[in-house]
């Protein structure tokens, strides 16, 4: 039996307006080569200039994670050729990083925690992109994105499984979102991942030879790709062979990793601090200031959520792993005043629709708002299950609010005993074989011969008759 | 009066404030003598010819208007890893043969501003490395005092031009005596100031905790007006120092009585040359004379800073010259038939031998295994030469002692033996070493050939250099000599 | 500490210089004696000596997140060895 020992690295570009050395524009999207500056293209005698922002946002999520925060950190340069690495050496963190040792917890599949311990955080600048496509012969290099701030997350070898590690990234995930340091797409690339994977027969307590897998862009081949790499390593070791320690890429199409072998020569970064930075030294009042600024954070939101709303563990951990998401919902709650409603609706339909669609919930085509109406409307009874989902479909398709769809479709319930008596007499009349049936049998096989008149009388009312009243009245008429 | 040219910066700005010159009759003046005398001595890359004219005309427009600075119309040229827009900016290498600057650096910027008009380009020891100003893709710069001899490097172009009256005043950069070691060789003051004072932005990097932008011209004074222009605090450059810039000129004339000149004995033991010795001692007298004192000191490790220097500033150049790669400016090689030969030729043949030397000395410094060994042990020796500094200047206001070990060597005589070479800056790499201002100003000739005696302040004391250099020349003449023949 | 024609050559590898045989040959005596000079700083005795990397020791300030720079690819291209459709090209990059 082995066991897999996984540590992450993760690169989460930071949301500030400029770049981390430059003034240049951080904004995603941009023609190539139009937000890189003097400095970005690393041209002679330029020099890097820090932006505030970038270390502010890296001490908030020091904070959050309940890490040392580097009283004094000093950039050093990581020094390798590349064309999207206009100075030949990238800026970063060695020796003394902005963030120190911390820790997050994630929840497991068997409803227990474990805490995993962050190694360190640290700024960097990103490097550019590489267009290989485009021209024949020839590599095209945009350095747009050269010198976008980064802070990269380093987690210790604590993760035991794939989904352990999905876990930890969603934790991370939703840690920036919520400190709003970055918008954390993984498909645009603003949060990167690379793994580092290695097996061990379980019980061991040595480690395993490594790989990396480099730039992995989604949650769900994070796990697929340290699967596939554990079961590589496995069969390797099975075999009699070797892991070689190396940077490996994963295929999503072919759903296997493979040895990025442009990379492998030896590389020998020469760090050193960059003698055009002096030592960062951030004072307490910058540090409170920080602190001061940090918003909830959703472990907080978590158990302030089943507390004030009533609602379970496991659907307050849901709810705020987003944090639009536990923003939506707790507006749909506070306005309809039914937390457990909500949470039923916002979980049930609104995130099931999102994840077929993989819509963002800050752009959802049903506001909170018209959500917390609908819910009113079950709740004074005008509209039950069936006829709430009717609703909640056509506000889908921005058919309005939900008081102009309910009378545009009549969808008003019907609790007009006089009405449903009416139409329990025609089915009644209708279907005289049930009728003798359900009389002649025991009194504790008739509950379950019931449901057939009531789907019955259901569908003639279009739905709209008041279930409760359909059960009574009928049982009353039938007995009789 | 004598030529124009012959005017010291002080001179030629009192001509200008009197209006017995225009800015159009110094300019052409002093380009007609570069015209003539360039071919001989390499010291300019570039001349600019029109822009010069241009600017002259605009400040005689200004000055008749009265709306120009004290220094609208006086004329500079600029040491060639200045960047300026629109100019060519070689750094003397091959590798930026056709780079043609998109953005003027802060010290051309700010002599820009104080409306100076820039005659052109100096030459220099490619990316500032060397000591005799044989390094330069263009060629050598010919020591105007005797042409068979180097003018000292980097700055060689700066000295030379000024010492041939190419230009009163010109910009040179210092980081382990670029500016104080071809000013001694060629007769001329020059100052490097504290680490920061001037701003590094624009200024092509050799080695960023080491190089400062100074000045090299004829007098002290004309070197304090010239400061007064470049010193200052520039957000873009995060080691520039946020201190304020005193008037230089102000306290020229303040008396040395009182003032105390330590004397380093290492800079003094018998390995000093005698003719050396002598002619140290005569300034030292005269500063005796202007009532200055003298006391000993040690400065321990001074011995250890051109190995610690010789570790320091090739793995900073080591890294501050890989953007030099072919890719986004600068010399690309022909047909690379992939990436990693593109590199490597485009560097292979773009940069200079000594470049490369120094390239790998410092790429093996701080390479996986022999950081501690090098980088680190050199970082350690620095803090203790600092100490070692500041502990000297608290007994003393200035440090004292030669320039240079001789005078101007011939050219090629140390070329073919490198470490021949870096001890020639045996007395002025502490000083960058510590951070700290230095100056070098004409001391007594040798066998007719210049020499130079070197004063070190404390941070930010540049004002105290120049006003005992200053005091030295109104009553001496050194700084009055002129190289004879050219 | 000696240095081999290998180091010189991973030495150029790793800093991208092309050198030929020659050069390194020539340039493996030089930086040996260079090598030498710098040796001379383990005679120090720096334990306990901290290492400085900038003379003065000042504090790095921070500036404010704002966009001060506009684009100016047309003139910073004009200088690049090649360029094509707004990007800078180099031979092809295989990953």
């Amino acid at each position: 039996m082995y066991e897999a020992v996984i540590g992450l690295e993760v690169h989460v570009q930071l949301s500030t307006e400029s770049k981390i050395f430059s003034g240049s524009s951080t904004h995603f999207g941009a023609e190539p080569n139009t937000q890189a500056s003097l400095i970005d293209l690393g041209m002679p005698g330029v020099l890097p200039v820090p932006n505030a922002k970038a270390f502010e946002m890296a001490v908030k999520f020091g904070l959050a994670i309940d890490a040392e925060i580097g009283q004094e950190s000093i950039f050093d340069r990581k020094n390798y050729f590349y064309p999207d690495l206009p100075k030949g050496y990238q800026i970063s963190q060695f020796e003394k990083p902005i963030v120190g040792p911390g820790r997050v917890t994630i929840s497991l599949d068997d409803g227990t925690t474990k805490t995993i311990n962050v190694t360190r955080a640290h700024l960097e600048e990103d490097a550019g992109k590489s267009v290989h496509d485009a021209f024949d012969g020839m590599t095209g290099v945009d350095l747009n994105r050269a010198g976008t701030p980064l802070l990269e997350i380093v987690s210790e070898p604590e993760l035991r499984s794939a989904k352990e590690a999905v876990a930890y990234l969603k934790v991370i995930h939703s840690i920036i979102r919520y400190l709003d340091i970055s918008d954390g797409n993984m498909a645009e690339g603003s949060m990167r991942c690379d793994c580092n994977v290695s097996i061990r027969p379980k019980g061991s307590d040595t480690l395993g030879t490594r790989t990396e897998i480099k730039n992995v862009n989604s949650f769900r081949f994070v796990e697929k790709a340290i699967n596939t790499e554990i079961n590589r390593q496995i069969e390797i070791l099975e075999d009699g062979g070797r892991v070689v320690q190396e940077t490996r890429l994963y295929d999503p199409d072919k759903d296997e990793t493979r040895s990025m072998r442009s990379k492998e020569e030896a590389n020998d970064y020469r760090y050193f601090p960059d003698p055009d930075l002096l030592p960062v030294v951030l004072d307490d009042s910058f540090i409170s200031a920080c602190r001061d600024a940090l918003p909830e954070l959703p472990a907080a939101r978590k158990a302030r959520y089943i507390s004030e709303y009533g609602i379970t563990d496991y659907d307050a951990g849901v709810l705020v792993a987003d944090r639009d998401v536990a923003d939506y919902f707790a507006e749909v709650a506070n306005t309809s005043g039914e937390g457990k409603l909500a949470a039923n609706w916002v979980m049930g339909s609104v995130l099931a629709e999102l994840n077929q669609t993989g819509d963002s919930i800050t752009d959802f085509a049903v506001t909170a708002k018209q959500l917390s109406e609908l819910i009113a409307r079950i709740k004074d009874n005008t509209l039950n299950s069936k006829t709430a989902k009717t609703v909640f479909e056509a506000l889908l398709a921005n058919e309005g609010e939900v008081d102009v769809i309910i009378e545009s479709k009549g969808l008003v319930q019907v609790t007009d005993t006089g009405a449903i008596e009416a139409i329990v007499d025609e089915v009644i009349a209708e279907n005289p074989d049930q009728v003798a049936n359900y009389r002649a049998a025991p009194e504790d096989k008739q509950g379950k011969m019931l449901g057939f008149f009531v789907g019955q009388v259901m569908k003639k009312s279009q739905g709209k008759a008041n279930p409760q009243a359909v059960n009574q009245i009928l049982s009353t008429k039938l007995s009789g | 009066m004598s030529h124009i040219t012959d005017l010291s910066f002080s001179e030629l700005k009192k001509a200008l404030d009197e209006r017995s010159l225009s800015s159009i009759e110094i300019t052409s003046a002093f380009l007609d003598r570069i015209d003539a005398l360039n071919p001989t001595l390499n010291a300019f890359i570039t001349i600019t010819h029109d822009e010069a004219m241009q600017a002259a005309k605009d400040a005689d427009a200004l000055i008749s208007k009265g709306s120009g600075t004290p220094y609208t119309g006086l004329p500079i040229a600029h040491k060639d890893l200045f960047c300026t827009d629109g100019t060519l900016t070689t750094c003397g290498s091959k590798i930026l043969s056709n780079f043609v600057a998109p953005y003027d650096a802060q010290v051309v910027s700010q002599c820009k501003n104080a409306g100076l008009v820039s005659l052109g380009k100096l030459n220099m020891d490619e990316f500032a490395m060397g000591s005799s100003n044989e390094n330069s893709y263009y060629g050598p710069v010919k020591n105007p005092w005797d042409t068979a001899r180097v003018p000292g490097g980097s700055s060689g172009g700066s000295a030379a031009a000024v010492a041939a009256n190419l230009t009163p005043l010109a910009t040179a950069t210092d980081t382990g005596g670029s500016i104080r070691q071809p000013a001694a060789f060629t007769g001329t003051s020059g100052l490097k100031p504290t680490y920061g004072r001037v701003s590094r932005f624009g200024m092509i990097a050799y080695a960023s905790s080491l190089d400062q932008g100074g000045l090299i011209a004829h007098t002290a004074e004309d070197i304090a007006h010239g400061l007064g222009l470049i010193a200052g605090h520039d957000s873009r450059d995060s080691t520039s120092a946020d201190q304020p810039v005193p008037d230089y000129t102000q306290t020229l004339n303040d008396s040395l009585k009182g003032k105390v000149i330590g004397i380093p004995k290492q800079f003094f033991d018998d390995r000093l040359d005698s003719a050396m010795r002598q002619a140290m001692n005569e300034v030292l007298d005269v500063l005796k004379s202007l009532g200055a004192t003298t006391t000993e000191v040690s400065l321990e490790h001074v011995a250890e800073s051109i190995p610690a220097y010789y570790v320091i500033a090739p793995a900073e150049a080591s890294s501050n010259l890989s953007r030099f790669d072919g890719v986004r400016f600068g010399y690309r090689a022909d047909s690379p038939s992939d990436l990693m030969d593109l590199y490597e030729r485009s560097r292979g043949d773009g940069f200079g031998s000594e470049v490369k030397r120094r390239i790998l000395i410092g790429t093996y410094a701080l390479s996986e295994g022999y950081y501690d060994a090098y980088y680190k042990k050199a970082q350690q020796i620095r803090r203790l030469i600092r100490d070692d500094f500041n502990r000297a200047l608290g007994t003393c206001d200035l440090l004292f002692g030669p320039t240079t070990p001789s005078t101007a060597f011939v050219l090629g005589e140390k070329t073919a033996d490198p470490v021949a070479m870096y001890l020639e800056d045996i007395y002025t790499v502490a000083t960058n070493m510590a951070g700290l201002p230095g100056g070098s100003f004409q001391a007594p000739l040798i066998n007719g050939l210049p020499t130079g005696y070197q004063l070190t302040g404390r941070a930010f004391g540049e004002n105290v250099i120049l006003n005992a250099a200053h005091q030295v020349q109104t009553v001496t003449d050194w700084h009055t000599l002129r190289p004879e023949g050219v | 500490m000696s240095l081999t024609s290998d180091d010189v050559k991973r030495a150029a590898k790793l800093a991208r210089l092309g050198l030929t045989e020659a050069e390194t040959t020539e340039t493996l005596t030089q930086l040996n004696s260079i090598l030498g000079l710098v040796d001379q700083m383990q005679q120090i005795d720096t334990n306990g000596v901290a290492p400085l990397a900038h003379p003065l020791e000042l504090k790095q300030t921070l500036r404010a997140d704002a966009v001060t720079e506009n684009n100016q690819r047309d003139k910073f291209q004009a200088i690049a060895p090649q360029a094509e459709a707004g990007l800078y090209l180099v031979p092809r990059v295989v990953e």
